[in-house]
C-alpha cells in the first residue's frame, strides 16, 4: 500500500493559535505509566495546548497484536476510537507508538476506502455510531515538531543539559510505514527526535543499530518472552557501549520494554552481560518539561507513593543526579 | 526412529497465496525470494524466523506456514517492508497470515488470553489492581483514566462490535490453544 498523496492531503483543521487536540491515551500510559500521562498533559498545558479528554476510549487495538489476529475488528474498534475524537471535533494527538499505527492507519484506510468505511459503519451503527472521516491522527512528537513548531518550542527551554549524553530511541511506528508518516519517507536515518532531544541542550549519541525495534511489539511480548528481551539486551548493550546517560523514547510500551524489561534483562541473561544494566529510561515530555523549568514533581520524575512493583523499575536518580547542578 | 517425512513437495497449492490475492495483496507474484527481508530482519538474528521463507511457504501453500510459531516471533518493525526491492508489503501480508492462522486455529494460549481480557475490559493492559489506580493519584492524575474504565457501558460497546464482527466465534475455535490446555491438564 502506497500513499504519496498523504502528506500534501495533511493539515490541521484548527487555526494555528489555538491548538486543540483529543488526547487518546490508549492502555499502557493510563494504566501502568501514569507519570507519562502527567508529563504530557503539564508540558502541553504549559505550552498552551488544549488536550480534550477522549470519554470511553478502548486499546487502539495494537497494530501487531489485534491486527495480527482479526482485521477486521481491529478496523471497527479503531474506528470506534476515531469517532469519539470526531465527536470532539478535534485532531487525535497520542504518546504511543502502537496506538499510532492503529490509528493513523485504520484513519488512511478508511478516508479512501469507501467499500471499508461502508462495511465499518455497518457495525458502528449497532452501538450508534460512524465514522466520518473528519479529523487526522497525530503523534504528539509530530504536533511538537511540526504544528506547535520545533522553532517556537525552542523559546521556552529555560535550562540547558549540555553534559547529558542521551541514547534516542525512535521506536518503529512512528517512523513506519514510512509512505503515510509525516517525515518525508526517511526511515533509516531520521533527525527530527534528534532535533527535539537536542534543543534542550543534550547530546544524541550515536549508537549501533539506533532504528532498532525494542523488541517488544508484534505480540511477542506475549509470544515470547525471551526473544523479546534478547532484542532489549541487544539495544541495551549498544547504549552502554557509547556510555550514555539515559534513554529517551517517545511510546510507553518502548518504554515498558526498556524498564521493566530492562530489569527483566539483569535476572534472566546475568551470565552474558556481566554488570547489571542501569540506563534510566525517560519519556520525552519530562526532559522536554525539565528544560522548560517545570517542576520534576510535575513530569512524573518524583514518585508521591511507596508502592512496590510499579515503575520505574530502574532508578532515574543517576540522571537527576547528573543534571541537578543546572537545575538549582 | 522419527517418521519419514518426504523431501519434496509433490502438489502446489494456491490457498494461501489465493486468500492473500483476495484481501488485495496480490504483489505476492512479485517476490523474487532475494532475501533482503531475511537480513534486515531484527527478529531473525536471534530466532529461526526467516521472512524470505515464510513468503516461500505462503506462495507454495504449505500449511506449516500457519502453524509454525515463528509467524508470531515478527515484532512488525516493517523494516522488511521498507526494504523489499519489489515493494512488497511484506509486513502486512504476515500479519494478514497471522489471521488466517487464527481463523485456523493456530493461536497461541496467551494470546487467546489477550483477547479475552480485551473482551472482558476493553484494554489489552487493563487496570486489574487497585495499585495501578493509587499509582495514577500519585502522579496527579484522576484515579480513573478516562477511557472505558469509566463506565461499563463503554466495554459493552465494545463487546457488540466484536460479536457484530464475529471474533467472538473466532477465538472461541483456538483448537491449537485448546490441545495446549489439555496437555497442561495431563
Amino acid at each position: 500500500m502506497f500513499y504519496p498523496n498523504l502528506i500534501k492531503e495533511r493539515k490541521t483543521i484548527m487555526s494555528e493559535k489555538n491548538l486543540r487536540y483529543s488526547l487518546y491515551l490508549g492502555c499502557v500510559i493510563p494504566n501502568r505509566y501514569p507519570f507519562i500521562e502527567q508529563s504530557i498533559r503539564n508540558t502541553f498545558k504549559e505550552l498552551g495546548i488544549e488536550l480534550v479528554d477522549m470519554q470511553g476510549a478502548s486499546c487502539c487495538p495494537a497494530p501487531g497484536v489485534f491486527r495480527g489476529f482479526d482485521i477486521t475488528t481491529w478496523l471497527v474498534i479503531g474506528a470506534r476510537n476515531i469517532s469519539i475524537a470526531e465527536e470532539n471535533e478535534a485532531d487525535i494527538t497520542l504518546g504511543c507508538n502502537g496506538c499510532y499505527g492503529t490509528l493513523l492507519e485504520v484513519n488512511h484506510l478508511l478516508k479512501h476506502d469507501k467499500k471499508k468505511r461502508d462495511m465499518v459503519n455497518k457495525h458502528l451503527a449497532k452501538i450508534g455510531r460512524e465514522f466520518k472521516g473528519t479529523i487526522e491522527v497525530k503523534h504528539l512528537i509530530e504536533v511538537l515538531y511540526y504544528d506547535f513548531g520545533i522553532d517556537k518550542l525552542k523559546d521556552y527551554i529555560k535550562i540547558k543539559f549540555p553534559d547529558l549524553r542521551v541514547g534516542v530511541h525512535y521506536g518503529c511506528h512512528i517512523l513506519k510505514d514510512s509512505s503515510n508518516r509525516p517525515w518525508g519517507g526517511e526511515y533509516e536515518e531520521p533527525r527530527f527526535f534528534d532535533e527535539l532531544v537536542e534543543i534542550t541542550g543534550a547530546k544524541s549519541i550515536d549508537y549501533k543499530d539506533k532504528i532498532m525495534c525494542c523488541g517488544a511489539g508484534g505480540a511477542v511480548r506475549t509470544a515470547s518472552l525471551e526473544v523479546s528481551l534478547d532484542f532489549t539486551r541487544e539495544k541495551l548493550e549498544n547504549m552502554r557501549k557509547v556510555n550514555v546517560d539515559c534513554c529517551i523514547v517517545c511510546c510507553p510500551f518502548c518504554h515498558l520494554q526498556m524498564d521493566l524489561g530492562q530489569m527483566q534483562v539483569n535476572d534472566k541473561f546475568k551470565d552474558i552481560i556481566g554488570e547489571s544494566y542501569k540506563i534510566p529510561i525517560i519519556y520525552y515530555n519530562q526532559l522536554l518539561g525539565l528544560a522548560m523549568g517545570m517542576n520534576p514533581g510535575d513530569l512524573g520524575l518524583v514518585a508521591g507513593h511507596d508502592l512496590k512493583g510499579v515503575p520505574p523499575f530502574i532508578s532515574i536518580q543517576p540522571l537527576i543526579q547528573k543534571i541537578k547542578e543546572q537545575m538549582i | 526412529m522419527e517418521d519419514l517425512k518426504s523431501d519434496r513437495i509433490l502438489e502446489i497449492k494456491d490457498d494461501i497465496s489465493n486468500e492473500l490475492r483476495k484481501a488485495g495483496y496480490a504483489e505476492i507474484g512479485a517476490c523474487i525470494q532475494c532475501g533482503n527481508c531475511t537480513a534486515g530482519c531484527p527478529s531473525g538474528r536471534r530466532t529461526a524466523l526467516r521472512t524470505r521463507s515464510i513468503i516461500r511457504k505462503a506462495i507454495l501453500g504449505l500449511e506449516e506456514v500457519l502453524s509454525d510459531k515463528e509467524l508470531w516471533l515478527c515484532t512488525t518493525c516493517y523494516t522488511c517492508f521498507e526494504r523489499c526491492p519489489r515493494n512488497l508489503p511484506i509486513t502486512d501480508m504476515i500479519i494478514f497470515l497471522r489471521n488466517l492462522a487464527v481463523q485456523r486455529g493456530y493461536i497461541l494460549p496467551n494470546h487467546l488470553n489477550l483477547c479475552r481480557m480485551f473482551y472482558d475490559t476493553g484494554h489489552g493492559v487493563p487496570i486489574n489492581d487497585e495499585k495501578w489506580n493509587i499509582m495514577r493519584e500519585s502522579y496527579g492524575v484522576n484515579r480513573v483514566p478516562p477511557t472505558v474504565h469509566t463506565d461499563p457501558k463503554y466495554v459493552k460497546e465494545v463487546q457488540e462490535l466484536i460479536s457484530s464482527v464475529g471474533f467472538d466465534k473466532t477465538i472461541a475455535w483456538g483448537k491449537y490453544a485448546k490441545k495446549e490446555e489439555k496437555a497442561e491438564k495431563k
